[in-house]
């Protein structure tokens, strides 16, 4: 298909789309203008029946738990995905550590950091990561939860890589470890739902005690799994970071030989 | 017109996104259109549930019973964002892996994976 015959089918479905889309959209609910019900009864509801304060992460970890898992596997097979894609080919791995072993220093960045960037990353380091947990741990009572906080945790190697180097990057993520927290967040998640099977309830249904509403451990499972998708999400963008970046230093050694 | 402008909006991004992976001539670009695309329906998803005078629905600083915007849809962008990010991360691994075994990065020379 030439780009010209191309554009040209882009153009009869863009407008044929947009004449649609047009009819049905003068048709919706002016905006601004809400009508429900959904939305207003889970508003009024999740705080009596989750003591949650913060709705919208109870519908994510409780009311839509079981589509919330879905997509954390969504999070962990794209991730499986990225690494299985990257991974240095079998002969190309052993050069490669030949290489490292002739020349430990070849992952060492050469230029030298000034020392005012080097103090205040390495400072945000221990702050990004006790923000990041705070956020992923008070997601039942505040914004953010285990999405925003994982990220969040995830930033803070990535500071340590911009005030250090390569090599320091490389022993903070080593990978068994964060490979086995990304895992293990999300089977613990499932596994949480299974706590509700062995009391007798349908599966991932809110059974642990909801304590007081406002204290860090109330909510029942609401707070549990939104740590666990905490460390699935820190540990998955970490992975992710990783592999990139080696992907990037073993080119441009290739480029520099 | 006026009444309904945000959806009219969410529409356009979505076409701007399908126009730049039509004339995509490099896989990168394609990635990055694909993102935009996918951010109508951010816009999409708020509009619907936004009213006027709503608040948050954050009930840890207002009393149970303010009338707040919708928070199922605010809940399902909330995952849609990661996992968006994530599915951008494995597609931009595919386009090195393309460049690798092509050896080009444009959409229009990948005949060569025709089964």
């Amino acid at each position: 298909m030439t780009p010209k015959i191309r554009l040209l089918v882009f153009l009869i479905g863009a407008i044929g789309l947009g004449a649609v889309y047009c009819a049905g959209a003068r048709n919706m609910p002016a905006w601004a203008e809400y009508r429900g019900p959904y939305g207003d009864v889970i508003a009024s509801l999740a705080v009596f029946e989750r003591h949650a304060t913060d709705t919208v992460n109870a519908i994510t970890y409780d009311y839509r738990g079981f589509d919330t898992l879905g997509e954390e596997f969504i999070l962990f097979s794209a991730v499986t995905g990225v690494m299985l894609l990257l991974r240095p080919e079998k002969g190309e791995q052993k050069k490669r550590n030949e290489e490292n072993n002739q020349n430990p220093q070849s992952f060492q960045d050469a230029a030298a950091l000034s020392e005012t960037v080097q103090v205040f990353t390495t400072a945000l380091f221990g702050f990004s990561v006790l923000f990041g947990v705070y956020i992923a741990t008070h997601g039942q009572l505040t914004p953010g939860g285990g999405f925003q906080g994982g990220v969040i945790i995830a930033a803070a190697p990535m500071l340590l890589y911009i005030a250090e180097n390569t090599d320091a990057f490389r022993r903070i993520v080593s990978h068994p470890i964060v490979e086995f927290f990304e895992g293990f967040g999300a089977s613990l998640y499932a596994l949480i739902g299974f706590i509700a099977l062995v009391a007798g309830a349908p599966f991932l249904t809110n059974v642990l005690p909801l304590g007081q509403t406002g204290d860090v451990f109330s909510s029942g499972t609401i707070g549990l799994i939104s740590t666990c998708v905490g460390v699935e999400v820190a540990a998955a963008f970490i992975l992710v970071t990783y592999e990139y970046l080696r992907e990037i230093l073993s080119r441009e050694r290739d480029q520099e030989r | 017109m006026l009444d309904h402008y945000p959806y009219y909006v969410a529409a356009w991004i979505f076409l701007c996104g399908l126009y730049g992976i039509v004339r995509s001539r490099h896989l990168v670009h394609t990635v990055i259109s694909l993102a935009i695309l996918q951010t109508s329906t951010y816009v999409l998803l708020l509009a619907i549930g936004f009213r006027k005078g709503g608040y948050a629905p954050i009930f840890a600083d207002i009393s149970p019973g303010v009338v707040t915007v919708d928070p199922v849809v605010q809940a399902l962008m909330l995952t849609d964002v990661v996992v968006e990010v994530t599915v951008i991360a494995l597609l931009l691994a595919m386009v090195v892996k393309a460049y690798e075994q092509g050896g080009t990065t444009s959409p229009n020379d990948l005949r060569y994976m025709r089964g």
